[in-house]
């Protein structure tokens, strides 16, 4: 265990070794942070499986689980796959590249190179589809030399689209493993005269040993509820995800049973899969550190660099272009925005503060109990997962079911959006925050203790200021994830009171695409900004 | 930053705390799908017409599409707040009666100019189109579905289990061809570039040149003609006939304002919200306004047949129908 | 000899001159304030830090073109001297080759200078099983083999007790005999300079002193290192 999380960052290791000496001194700090794990805790659960619970309870008659969904099942499972394993296999020489090369413009581009990930879906099919289209740039550019379009469609087109979303975090988990190996490691690899090839079986292969297996499995999980995209880009309803057949169930059928229970085979395929990830090695997700590169001394030759600025320009113009193609395609109509947008543009932003905020509160009531009480946190730290996992159409029925009786859902709409979009980036912030407070804890654990640093002061004086970097980074993809999503309550949305991306649909839907393309680039450019803010926020002057 | 996070849900509470009903007045809540009540639907002229003449506050209530409208009122059952449920199409009329949730309009006779006879004493129609096809002037386009199978021709098309159009087209060929459809759907399977979630993705992607044609309605390229003065978009007339989606309206039996109710649906049928419904849902008004329809509109194809299901067989053919679409293009 | 000719050592604010020569074989201790410079002195000679200005020569060569690995250097960091996932052997060998694969003739020297550290019975253990006094002795072990004329010790024993420290300290000087090595170590203990017995250099406000012999230096300081001693 100790060797194999060792050249990640050590963190696995010292947080194994902490546990049992921690909660010595200040009992009731102590008590007070498990129950506020606790309430956390339950209130994902509510979430995710207390919405399915609801509507098994208003289902009425038995269920049944046809062939049909079964295949969908299998198709969900297998593209899942197949999609993590690509963006897992094609983010490995990205992040090599990216590690060991300093060039102008490298932490604007490990930014812009995240822009995917917090994409609306139509957005980025749009984008996508403008440069690997029937008529996108790849296929126009085919056409002047004589070839056919390039055939977009199908697995691969799920695949690729998937990758496209998920490349930069996959990239981003690896790159920070990268960054995570100490400094001496590759001096000492330098002393010894090291080739790459030893240096990648001295420190590489383990700490890709460690890293990759938890990357797969995040992107996995997000790939799991992915619908739009993959029948969009499967191509027809051979792409038909669980997703998908939630939808059947419940719309033409309004067959609540079928989509409870597809829901939670749902749910059990991801909390398998999350169980398995944090038994093997689960990537550090911190936001630090990724504008430095590390010096290398082996791969200083022109080939290593020739490959290196390949990869780094190949990785660039997949996930770049399309962003590109998105602005193109907004500009010309970003002066003639309709007014409602800026309106839109606000409610978006407080309800990604709004997620922001109980993004913090829950990842820090849950990281702090998981690291004070390791026995709790070995159920806690799954349950946080399965909300990337939760349908949902599920839960924005399940919500729906639950305050309708007590009062108007309506009125709930935003507060009830940015609730669910903060759950859904909490996986995320748990990844960075927990091995984070573990280290504090190691380091500095006793000393607060001989200095009766409890509760409160403890809190603020101690966790929180350690934990800047990561904290920004959680705000800063919760706030992102937030802005770019519709929220799972189209069912019971405030007609008055429509967020960015309703907005988006709204114009699509009324015909107007152009004013819809320039409102898409606007997101995109919030979502930006959003991020760097609070990322950056959490590394300004946060002392190392 | 927590002090900065404490503003911020402050700020986020504010617009919570306004007040939702102007004072007084009763209060007519309205059910209907997300495009109607948005800007740049119908939903806001049809507010200020008919609070200008009811001395009440109507309220509109939007939830996704027609189906999710179903769904909703289903899950809230009896204890719902609607008083109205405007935006049901045929295909949903028959489970929508079979929850007993919806009074009778007892409008008596309406003159509709809808090209099927109406006879319904729940729902009432508000306007209706045909499902079509929607490509470029000037291509050679196929006119019926064989045709278009054995051409190479590229459409979108959307899927029936999640969208609206999807489900009018399933139809569309079932009607015209019975127990041929799956043939006709394998003979389509390799035209079809994809099946999209819903209508604005496919139309979008139509737009930007993803195919050659769209699954869309008729009256589609009238927002063309008359918002973007373009008429290089037109529905391709089928020789089979199109199939009609009629979007009606009902009241609620359980409402306490059931008068009121049944004035809305009165004035639904009205010049004043009809007038509304062509630039606003690119839809044909269910009674022709006195003024006519808006230029673009007499430009549009008329297709020689209509078809359509009745409420009670379209619940079956759907079922019959998703199998064989499955099927045909499921290989 | 390891001459330092008029090399200056430059990173934002920080600045460091150095101009003098080290003797073959001999021992020198590397003393002064935090930050002063210690380190960067030792990088530099490790070629982990090109100079601003100067040249560092060895034998009369300059070192500058040389890459790390090619230098005629062995070091030993503070920290994360050792592979974590690699046993004890496999560490200590990688000072014979890279890439782990060694010859039967190779392997008994390996275990030859796992012996002489000390470490015989403890070749398939890995670091995290092994004490720090242990784990220095595994480095050094791979110091053995390496087999370079200039050894770079960075307190290298910094996390161990008096008492282990010198015992460390006697290995490292028993183990120098048989190779002759020449030795710069970085301590801030002057009983480590002292037990090494040897040279010491003053890193101290922007300049790294040359060598004098530490027994003399401690008894009477001059003020820098009064200054850094306390």
């Amino acid at each position: 265990m100790a060797d194999r999380a060792g050249p990640v960052t050590g963190r696995a290791r010292v947080r194994a070794g902490v546990l049992p000496v921690v909660g010595a001194v200040g009992r009731v700090a102590v008590t007070r942070t498990g129950i506020a794990g606790v309430a956390a805790t339950l209130a994902v659960l509510a979430l995710t499986l207390g919405t399915v619970a609801a509507v098994l309870i208003r289902a009425e008659g038995g269920f049944r689980i046809g062939p049909q969904d079964w295949a969908a099942i299998r198709f969900t499972l297998w593209q899942a796959a197949l999609s993590a394993l690509l963006s897992v296999a094609l983010a490995v020489p990205v992040a090599r590249g990216l590690a060991r090369r300093r060039f102008p413009g490298r932490a604007v581009l490990v930014t812009l190179m995240g822009a995917p990930f917090i994409l609306p879906v139509i957005v980025a099919v749009l984008g996508l589809l403008a440069v690997f289209g029937r008529s996108g740039w790849v296929s126009q550019a085919l056409g002047l030399i004589g070839f056919d379009p390039i055939g977009i469609y199908g697995l691969h087109g799920v695949i690729l689209a998937h990758v496209f979303f998920n490349l930069p975090l996959a990239t981003r988990l690896i790159l920070q493993g990268w960054l995570a190996i100490p400094a001496e490691r590759f001096r000492l690899a330098a002393t010894l005269d090291a080739t790459p090839r030893d240096i990648a079986r001295l420190l590489e292969r383990p700490m890709l040993r460690a890293v990759l297996p938890g990357t797969f499995m995040v992107i996995f999980l997000i790939c799991t509820t992915s619908f739009a995209v993959a029948l969009t880009l499967g191509g027809g309803p051979r792409a038909t995800t669980v997703e998908l057949a939630i939808y059947h169930a419940f719309r033409l059928d309004f067959d609540l049973s079928r989509a409870a229970v597809l829901a939670l085979i749902q749910l059990a395929m991801s909390g398998a899969a999350a169980l398995i990830a944090l038994r093997i090695a689960v990537p550090v997700v911190t936001g630090a550190g990724l504008d430095r590169s590390v010096r290398r001394w082996d791969a200083d030759r022109l080939a290593l660099r020739v490959i290196d600025a390949l990869w780094i320009t190949l990785a660039a113009t997949f996930l770049l272009t399309p962003l590109a193609a998105i602005a193109a395609r907004g500009l010309p109509a970003l002066a003639d925005l309709p007014v409602q947008v800026w309106a839109a543009a606000w409610r978006s932003l407080w309800v990604a503060g709004l997620s922001v905020a109980v993004t913090l509160v829950l990842a820090l009531a849950m990281t702090l109990a998981i690291v004070r009480h390791p026995r709790m946190g070995r159920w806690m730290e799954p349950v946080g997962y399965l909300a990337i996992a939760a349908s949902p159409l599920v839960i924005g029925t399940g919500l729906f079911l639950i305050l309708f009786p007590l009062t108007d859902p309506v009125a709930l709409a935003l507060p009830v959006t940015a609730l669910v979009n903060a759950v859904m980036a909490l996986p995320f912030a748990l990844r960075a925050l927990v091995p984070a407070a573990a280290e504090v804890e190691s380091r500095f654990g006793r000393l607060a203790d001989s200095l009766g640093m409890t509760g409160t002061a403890r809190l603020t004086r101690l966790t929180l200021p350690r934990l800047r970097r990561p904290l920004g980074f959680s705000a800063a993809l919760a706030g992102a994830l937030s802005m770019g999503d519709l929220g799972v309550v189209t069912l019971f949305a405030d007609p008055g009171q429509a967020t960015l991306p309703l907005l988006l649909y709204r114009l699509m839907a009324a015909y107007r695409m152009d004013q819809a393309a320039g409102v898409a680039l606007l997101l995109l450019g919030l979502s930006l900004a959003v991020f760097w803010i609070f990322d950056r926020g959490g590394r300004v002057d946060a002392d190392v | 930053m927590f002090h900065r996070l404490a503003i911020f849900a402050a700020l986020a509470a504010l617009p919570l705390a306004l007040p939702a009903a102007a004072q007084g007045k009763p209060v007519l809540t309205v059910y209907t799908y997300d495009s109607f009540v948005s800007e740049w639907g119908p939903g806001p002229a049809i507010e200020t017409a008919f609070e200008a003449i009811c001395a009440c506050d109507l309220q509109f209530v939007a939830a996704g599409d027609g189906a999710a409208l179903l769904a909703r009122l289903r899950l809230e059952g009896t204890r719902t707040k609607a008083d109205v449920v405007l935006g049901l199409d045929t295909n949903l009329t028959h489970a929508a009666a079979e929850t007993g949730l919806f009074g009778l309009h007892g409008l008596g006779d309406v003159d509709f100019d809808m090209p099927v006879e109406w006879e319904d004493d729940m729902f009432v129609p508000y306007d209706w189109s045909y499902f079509a096809f929607v490509g470029t002037r000037g291509a050679d386009l196929p006119t019926d579905f064989r045709a278009l199978g054995a051409s190479d021709a590229k459409i979108l098309i959307q899927d029936p289990r999640s969208s609206t159009p999807g489900l009018g087209l399933l139809l569309w060929i079932k009607a015209a061809y019975g127990d041929e459809a799956q043939a006709i759907w394998e003979g389509l399977a390799d035209n079809i570039v994809t099946v999209t979630k819903g209508w604005s993705e496919a139309y979008g992607m139509f737009l930007e040149g993803e195919a050659d044609i769209v699954l869309s309605y008729t009256t589609s390229p009238a927002y063309h003609v008359i918002a973007e003065d373009d008429d290089t978009k037109v529905a391709v007339p089928f020789s089979e006939g199109h199939y009609l989606q009629v979007e009606v309206a009902a009241s609620i039996a359980s409402s306490d304002k059931i008068e009121l109710a049944n004035d809305f649906l009165r004035f639904m049928v009205t010049d004043a919200f009809q007038s509304v419904i062509p630039t606003t849902n690119w839809m044909y008004p269910a009674v022709t306004p006195t003024g006519g329809l808006p230029e673009g509109f007499y430009s549009l194809i008329v297709p020689d047949t209509a078809l359509l299901f009745g409420a009670d067989e379209a619940d079956h053919a759907r079922d019959v129908a998703l199998e064989e679409w499955l099927t045909a293009l499921g290989r | 000899m390891l001459t330092f000719e008029q090399v200056v050592l430059e990173q934002g604010d920080f600045r460091l001159t150095a101009d003098f020569s080290v003797t073959r074989g001999s021992r020198t201790a590397v003393m002064g304030p935090s930050g002063a410079g210690k380190s960067t002195l030792l990088a530099a000679i490790g070629g982990f830090f090109a100079p601003a200005q100067g040249r560092i020569l060895w034998q009369g060569t300059d070192l500058e073109a040389l890459s790390p690995g090619k230098r005629p250097v062995a070091m030993i960091f503070q920290d994360n001297n050792l592979f974590p996932h690699l046993t004890a052997f496999e560490n200590a060998a990688l000072g014979l080759r890279p890439s782990g694969r060694l010859n039967t003739k190779e392997t008994a020297r390996v275990q030859d200078a796992l012996a002489q550290v000390g470490l015989a019975g403890f070749a398939t253990r890995k670091p995290a099983t092994l004490s720090g006094g242990q784990q220095s002795r595994a480095a050094l072990a791979r110091m053995l083999v390496q087999d370079r004329p200039l050894v770079l010790l960075d307190e290298p024993f910094a996390a161990l007790g008096p008492a282990l420290r010198a015992e460390m300290i006697a290995l490292v000087k028993s183990l120098l005999v048989s190779t002759r090595a020449t030795l710069l170590m970085v301590t801030h203990d002057p009983a480590d300079a002292r037990a090494l017995g040897g040279d010491l250099v003053v890193v101290a406000d922007g300049v790294a002193h040359p060598p004098s012999l530490a027994g003399a230096l401690l008894d009477a300081p001059p003020a820098a290192l009064r200054e850094y001693l306390g």
